[in-house]
């Protein structure tokens, strides 16, 4: 197997041997400014680092539910066109599993990541942020995870506790 | 002649002798060895003073139309001739109309031979359709635990020291379709197609992240593509220092939309999916970012009702290509059995074949050069007696790995789960020459 490891190591090597900035291949990067790397650094890691300002309640998610999701996920979350969203909890052992949002997925801030950047599918990031939080809040509502008048923002959507938070075995390093 | 095609005759018979396994397996080597003395034959039948052949079959109604008349000009971009029309992907939309551009079109694989994928069949899978790119527009962004922040441009990457290999890429999903509870019924590629190897040419993404200066907290990185997906996956540090790659062109042209033109992210051996297309933005992270498509899909489920996650090598596999599901056989006698072996962990090291369903095994010839990662084509002699046999293969690769049969590869997992399967594949073929796919 070709390695570009060593070729990594020495250019590390020399850029710890340098003061300035590493010239380890051609340097023919421009520099990226905090302003510019914000605008494009839609990740949400479980810790909800990045999660931008706003908030929506299951009541306001309910509505862009209705308007946005409900055509390809059907009412409630049930599914069909596409994934069901709610439902399945405990169901995950049995010989007829039901993955969802609620039963399956293990970090709630991987819903509004990807609700975010990829939701509706025929108009990705048309939502604004608040209806990103409601309907979030909506689908975790729906599951019975948070109550029914919760509100979801940067502070409250990490702490939300996912059914299958425990449900994965790290096959890396490989097993 | 008389004599020559007597003595020829002979020998195929001694060839198709040599079984070395149940259900009329023959020695790999059992052509090989023949070549030398047939040659000597039809040199001896030469010098004999023997017309040719070719003398007398060729005048007359030996000539055919296009021989007449002056062919076609030059084109500028060459197609695959009419006559190989039928030989297509093909496509599967789970969620047909709502979402055309969500799924995956398959390699024909029961229609190629040799290893490299010709571009126009190489698979698809996408998560939203394919981006109509501007590469004067298009950016890569490296930031994260880096010390210096850096964007590039396609225009400057292609001004980078460049290095090629020949790897495949396997959808983690591929096979899925012997995962449902019947086997299907469909060709060898419709199964197994989530599977194609090309000549990748691009940029050591570790040459990238030297320049902007890993943070040593940084032990994963995020890469994200510029499709209406922004499809993005958390990968080790350790894969990206090995042999990640800024991958700009694909068997010697720019890389297609497809394919994530101008630039797709290429981990040799590792899940398909992370291979990240229309490449937009790496960042360096202390920590998976637990994206979607590593959370609530390319995780597999187990009987237990816990999943692996983050399984990011592919196993080790192998499938007949020829014969294949749904072809017809033309009757007993001789056919090459040939097909297509991988390892996500290494090289090939070994493919066996049988012929009686895993009850005897014979060792096929491997097609050199073997490279690490990439399909490797095995190929071994057969004397089909007419009879009903059940055909497979198995691979080993060079960490030791072998593929499991249907049964114990499947007692793994959950009866849902879809991703990595590499079992055996059976091939049924019946009396009356048909190619039905069984689980065993």
């Amino acid at each position: 197997m070709s390695t570009f490891r060593n070729l990594a190591l020495c250019f590390a090597g020399a850029t710890l041997l340098t003061s300035g900035p590493g010239h380890a291949g051609p340097a023919l990067g421009q520099a990226a400014t905090a302003d510019e790397i914000a605008a494009w650094d839609i990740s949400i890691p479980p810790n909800g680092s990045g999660l931008p300002p706003g908030s929506g309640t299951t009541k306001q998610g309910a509505a862009v539910y209705a308007a946005k999701c409900l055509a390809c996920h059907g009412a409630n979350g049930a599914g069909k066109p596409a994934d069901p969203l709610v439902g399945g909890i405990g169901t995950l052992a049995s010989r007829s599993p039901l993955k969802t949002v609620g039963s399956y997925w293990p970090y709630a801030t991987t819903l509004f990541d990807y609700v975010r950047r990829a939701m509706p599918l025929d108009s990705p990031m048309s939502l604004s942020n608040d209806e990103v939080y409601a309907v979030s809040a909506y689908i975790l509502s729906l599951n019975g995870i948070i109550a029914d008048d919760a509100t979801m923002d940067a502070e409250t959507l990490p702490k939300v506790e996912m059914p299958n938070r425990n449900g994965f075995v790290n096959y890396w390093p490989q097993r | 002649m008389q004599q020559n095609r007597r003595e020829s005759a002979e020998q195929t018979a001694a060839i198709l002798s040599k079984r070395v396994a149940g259900g009329g397996l023959i020695d790999r080597r059992a052509f090989l060895t023949h070549a030398m003395t047939l040659t000597g034959a039809i040199v001896a039948g030469g010098l004999t003073g023997t017309s040719p052949v070719r003398a007398t079959e060729t005048l007359g109604p030996g000539i055919l139309p296009w021989q007449l008349i002056p062919g076609q000009p030059f084109r500028t971009y060459g197609e695959p001739s009419k006559f190989e029309e039928s030989v297509k992907r093909s496509i599967g939309q789970p969620f047909g109309a709502i979402a055309p551009g969500t799924g995956s079109s398959f390699t024909p694989l029961q229609s190629l031979n040799g290893t490299i994928t010709p571009n126009g069949l190489h698979f698809e899978r996408h998560h939203n359709g394919v981006p109509e790119i501007d590469p004067k527009q298009h950016r890569l962004l490296i930031h994260g635990l880096v010390k210096r922040p850096l964007f590039f441009t396609v225009s400057a990457l292609a001004r980078y020291p460049m290095t090629s290999r020949i790897c495949f890429i396997e959808c983690g999903g591929n096979s899925f379709r012997n995962t449902l509870p019947e086997p299907p019924q469909v060709t060898c590629g419709m199964i197994h197609g989530l599977v194609s190897c090309s000549e990748w040419t691009g940029v050591p993404l570790a040459m990238l992240l030297a320049e902007a200066g890993v943070d040593p907290k940084g032990k994963w990185v995020l890469a994200e593509g510029a499709d209406s997906a922004s499809m993005s996956r958390s990968i080790p540090m350790e894969k990206v220092l090995d042999d990640a790659l800024i991958a700009l062109y694909q068997n010697g042209e720019a890389i297609r939309p497809e394919q994530g033109y101008p630039m797709r992210l290429l981990l040799p051996g590792w899940l398909g999916n992370m291979s990240v297309k229309w490449l937009r933005r790496i960042k360096v992270t202390d920590a998976p970012i637990h994206t979607r498509d590593e959370t609530s899909h390319y995780t597999d489920l187990m009987p237990d009702g816990k999943a692996r996650q983050f399984t990011f090598v592919m196993g080790v596999k192998s499938v007949i290509t020829h014969p294949s599901g749904g072809m017809s056989m033309q009757g007993p006698g001789f056919y090459e059995i040939s097909g297509l072996a991988w390892s996500g962990a290494g090289r090939i090291v070994k493919v066996e074949v049988s012929a009686d369903g895993g009850a005897s095994w014979a060792e096929a010839a491997l097609q050199e050069p073997v490279l690490p990662l990439s399909l490797t084509r095995f190929r071994i002699p057969w004397d089909w007696s007419g009879g009903p046999v059940l055909l497979q293969s198995r691979a080993t690769d060079d960490k030791g790995r072998v593929q499991e049969t249907h049964k114990d590869w499947a007692a793994h997992y959950s009866p849902v789960n879809r991703y990595h399967c590499n079992a055996i594949q059976t091939w049924n073929i019946t009396a009356e020459g048909s190619i039905r796919n069984v689980y065993l």
